[in-house]
C-alpha cells in the first residue's frame, strides 16, 4: 500500500509533464485544415513529414541555421563557460590570496542577478563597441555563470584533496597542467551539472537575443520561433511551422538530457549536500 | 507649434527615457540634404518576405544600398527594441511603425520630421486622406512617417447562410442586431465580439465618429468615453447581454473553429481580414461575400479601420533624404506595393495602390467577388482625423482586461472603458506628458 501513493503521485506529475509535450507532437503531425477542427490530443491526416518538409525549406531553410546558430550558442558558451566556472571555483576553492571571500561573495551575488535584468545595460555597454547585432554580442554574456563558479568551488573543497597537489607539485607539475589532467578529473561529475545547468540557462535566455539581434541569420531558434509566431496573424502558414519547430527545437535538449542525466543526479545530490 | 515643443522636450526629461539631450527643438525638422557618396541604410521591418521587396530596389539603387534587419512584430519586441536603440543611438535609418504607435514614438523625440524632404510633402495627394492624417497627426509642417497599408473595414458574412435563412444583409447596425436575432434562431452566432484584440472595437469607434484623443500642441485630450463611444458600447453589450454573439478569444484556434464549422456568420473586420478567414476557415471556401460596413444612420457612408501601419526615419539618421526616398519608392511604387500584397497581404495605403491588378480580380475563396472593390470604396470613407494616443500599448491591455471581464458578465463594456479613461490619464501623468481634463 504504501508503494501506491508514490506512485500515483509520480504518475500524475508524469502525465503533467507529458501531456504538453504529446500535445506539441500531435499537432505538428496534422496539416494546417485538420489542425483547427480536430481532438487536440489525436492525431488526424498524418502529415509530419510534409510539415518538416515545409518547415526545412521555408526561406532558404532559415529554420536549420537558426538550430544551428542554438547549437553554437548554447553549446559553445556551456563548453568555454563550464572550464572557466570551474577554474574559478576550483581557485577559490584551493588557493589562499588576498580578497578571496571578498571575490567569493561578489560571485555569489551575482547568483541573484537575473540575466534578465542585464539585458539592457548589456545592449547600451556593446552599443558603445558598436557591436550589438552580431555573433559576440550574445555570445560573449552567456559564457558567465556565476551559480557554476558557486558549485566549482564546493565540489572541488570536497573532491581534490590538497594532497594531491602537494604530490603533483612536488613531481614537478604545473598549476595548470595539474588543473586539466588531475584536479578537472576529480570535479567531473560537478563540471557536468555545471556544464548542463549553464546548457539550459542559455538555451533559455531570450531575452539577450531578442535585445541584441535584428539580423535574421543570427537568431538562435527560440527567438526565430518566437517571432514568426508573432507574425501569424498576418501569415496564418506560418501556425504550422511554429508548431513543427518547436518540436525540433527540443529534440537537442532532450538529447542532452538522456545523455547526461545519470551525472545530472549525481551532481544535484552533491551540490545538495556539501 | 513652439509650445509643443518645448513641452515635449520637458516632457522627455522629467520622464523615465530620456534620450541624452539630443532635442533641442524637437518640432523643426531637420533639414533633408542628399549625402554624398554610397549610402547604406538599415530598415528593420517585421514584414513577412520583405527581403524580396528590398532586392528589387537594391538592385536599381546601387548608391543607396538597404539592409534589413528584422524581430518580432512591434509590440512583440521590436518597440522596445527601437526606444532602447534610440536610447543608445543605434536606431537604425528606418523602421516599421504601426499607426497606433507612432504617437508612442513622436512624444519620445525618436522620429525625424520629414517635412523638409518636398518629395515626401509632394507626395501626400498620393496617399489616401486618413492616412497621411496618421503621420502627420494634424500638426502642420509636420510628416512622421510614409504611409504603408491600410486596414479599411468592411463586412464579410456567410452569403449561403443568410440566403437559405431568408435574412437580409445588413446596411445599418439596426438591421444587423435584428439579423443577430434571426441568426441565433438558426443556431448560430451572427459574429464573434473580439474581447482581448481592443483595435476592432477601436475600429468601431473610429466609425461611429469616437474620437479617443487629441493634442491641441501643449497638452493631449483622453476621451475613450465621448457619444459615440458609448453609443458603440452599448451597442455590442446589448448584444451580449442577449446572447447573440460568442465570445471566443480571437486569434485562437477555437476562434477559426467558430467560423470554419458555421457557428458565427459574419465578421466586421479589416481589409487583411480577408486571409485570415481563408486560412482560418478553409471548409467555408466559396460561401463567404462582402458588403460594406453597416451604418449608424441609414444611407450613410462612413467605414472605420483597424490596422495599418507607416515607414518612419528615426531620429539620428544620417541619410533622411536617402531614407525617405526609400520609403516613398516602397509605399508608392507599383512594384513595391504588388511585391508588399503579394508577400505579405499588405493593402497600400496610396490611391493608386487599391487599383493594382491583384486587387481588381475576383476572388475564388469568396464566391469570384471582387471584394477588394468593397475596401477601396471603404477606404475612402475612413474619417481623417481619429488620432492615437501616446501610450496605447497599456490602453489597449487595460481595455482588454474590462472588456474580458464584460463578456464573462462582470462589469459592462462602459465600466471598462471608465476604467481605461481613468487609467490611461494616469498613465500619461506618470510619463510627465501633459493631460488637459
Amino acid at each position: 500500500m504504501k508503494r501506491v501513493t508514490p506512485m500515483v503521485v509520480m504518475g500524475a506529475a508524469t502525465f503533467y509533464f507529458l501531456i504538453p509535450i504529446w500535445w506539441l507532437f500531435v499537432a505538428a503531425s496534422k496539416s494546417r485544415s485538420e489542425f483547427t477542427g480536430t481532438t487536440p490530443l489525436w492525431f488526424a491526416d498524418f502529415a509530419l513529414t510534409d510539415n518538416l518538409g515545409e518547415l526545412f525549406a521555408y526561406r532558404d531553410g532559415v529554420f536549420l541555421r537558426w538550430m544551428l546558430n542554438s547549437v553554437v550558442y548554447t553549446g559553445g558558451a556551456a563548453l568555454l563557460g563550464t572550464i572557466l566556472a570551474a577554474m574559478c571555483g576550483y581557485a577559490l576553492a584551493k588557493y589562499r590570496f588576498r580578497g578571496r571571500e571578498a571575490i567569493f561573495n561578489v560571485i555569489l551575488g551575482g547568483v541573484l542577478v537575473p540575466a534578465t535584468a542585464l539585458a539592457l545595460p548589456l545592449f547600451l555597454i556593446f552599443s558603445r563597441f558598436e557591436a550589438t547585432n552580431t555573433f559576440w554580442s550574445v555570445f560573449l554574456p552567456s559564457l558567465v555563470n556565476p551559480f557554476g563558479v558557486y558549485l566549482a568551488r564546493i565540489y572541488a573543497g570536497a573532491s581534490v584533496p590538497d594532497e594531491l597537489l602537494e604530490a603533483s607539485r612536488l613531481d614537478g607539475s604545473g598549476e595548470i597542467r595539474t588543473f586539466f589532467t588531475i584536479s578537472s578529473r576529480l570535479m567531473f561529475p560537478a563540471l557536468v551539472t555545471i556544464f548542463l545547468f549553464h546548457f539550459v540557462a542559455v538555451w533559455n535566455n531570450f531575452l539577450l537575443p531578442l535585445i541584441m539581434l535584428g539580423e535574421e541569420r543570427l537568431f538562435p531558434v527560440t527567438l526565430g520561433l518566437y517571432t514568426w509566431n508573432t507574425q501569424v496573424n498576418q501569415l496564418p502558414e506560418l501556425r504550422m511551422l511554429v508548431l513543427t519547430g518547436a518540436l525540433v527545437s527540443i529534440v537537442p535538449l532532450v538529447i542532452a538530457f538522456l545523455l547526461l542525466q545519470r551525472f545530472w543526479r549525481n551532481g544535484l545530490g552533491s551540490g545538495a549536500i556539501k | 507649434m513652439r509650445a509643443l515643443s518645448v513641452v515635449l522636450v520637458s516632457a522627455l526629461a522629467l520622464g523615465a527615457c530620456s534620450s541624452g539631450g539630443s532635442s533641442e527643438n524637437t518640432a523643426a525638422s531637420t533639414g533633408c540634404a542628399p549625402s554624398e557618396g554610397n549610402v547604406t541604410l538599415t530598415y528593420t521591418t517585421w514584414i513577412p518576405g520583405i527581403e524580396n521587396v528590398v532586392k528589387v530596389w537594391n538592385d536599381k539603387n546601387p548608391n543607396i544600398q538597404v539592409k534589413v534587419q528584422t524581430g518580432p512584430n512591434g509590440n512583440g519586441g521590436t518597440y522596445a527594441n527601437f526606444f532602447n536603440q534610440l536610447k543608445a543611438g543605434n536606431a537604425p535609418d528606418l523602421g516599421h511603425i504601426e499607426y497606433d504607435a507612432l504617437p508612442s514614438f513622436r512624444v519620445q523625440d525618436g522620429l525625424t520630421n520629414l517635412a523638409d524632404c518636398t518629395e515626401v510633402t509632394a507626395a501626400k495627394d498620393q496617399f489616401v486622406d486618413w492616412t497621411w492624417g496618421q503621420v502627420t497627426f494634424g500638426e502642420e509642417n509636420a510628416v512622421y512617417g510614409i504611409p504603408q497599408d491600410a486596414g479599411p473595414m468592411a463586412l464579410f458574412y456567410r452569403k449561403d447562410l443568410f440566403e437559405k435563412n431568408n435574412i437580409p444583409v445588413p446596411a445599418t447596425w439596426d438591421e444587423y442586431a435584428v439579423a443577430a436575432e434571426k441568426v441565433k434562431a438558426a443556431g448560430g452566432y451572427i459574429t464573434n465580439f473580439s474581447q482581448s484584440d481592443i483595435n476592432q472595437f477601436a475600429g468601431f469607434a473610429w466609425q461611429a465618429g469616437g474620437r479617443w484623443f487629441a493634442n491641441d500642441g501643449s497638452k493631449w485630450t483622453v476621451n475613450l468615453q465621448d457619444e459615440a463611444t458609448t453609443k458603440v458600447a452599448g451597442y455590442w453589450q446589448g448584444l451580449i447581454d442577449a446572447k447573440l454573439v460568442s465570445a471566443v478569444p480571437p486569434w485562437t484556434t477555437e476562434w477559426d473553429n467558430a467560423y470554419n464549422t458555421g457557428q458565427a456568420w459574419t465578421w466586421t473586420s479589416a481589409v487583411w481580414g480577408a486571409n485570415s478567414i481563408m486560412s482560418g476557415a478553409p471548409d467555408t471556401k466559396g460561401k463567404w461575400a462582402v458588403a460594406p460596413m453597416p451604418q449608424w444612420t441609414s444611407g450613410a457612408t462612413v467605414a472605420g479601420n483597424w490596422g495599418g501601419s507607416s515607414t518612419a526615419v528615426f531620429k539620428g539618421s544620417k541619410h533622411p533624404y536617402e531614407a525617405a526616398k526609400f520609403a516613398l519608392w516602397l509605399n508608392t511604387s507599383e512594384e513595391a506595393l504588388t511585391l508588399l500584397n503579394s508577400e505579405a497581404q499588405l493593402y497600400p495605403a496610396t490611391k493608386a495602390g487599391a487599383k493594382l491588378p491583384a486587387l481588381s480580380e475576383g476572388v475564388e475563396f469568396y464566391g469570384g467577388q471582387k471584394i477588394y472593390d468593397v475596401f477601396a470604396t471603404a477606404s475612402t470613407q475612413v474619417a481623417p482625423d481619429f488620432v492615437w494616443g501616446p501610450t496605447m500599448t497599456s490602453t489597449y491591455a487595460t481595455a482588454s482586461d474590462g472588456f474580458k471581464a464584460a463578456v464573462s458578465g462582470n462589469g459592462t463594456l462602459l465600466d471598462a472603458l471608465k476604467t481605461t479613461q481613468t487609467k490611461t490619464v494616469e498613465n500619461l501623468k506618470s510619463q510627465s506628458i501633459p493631460v488637459a481634463e
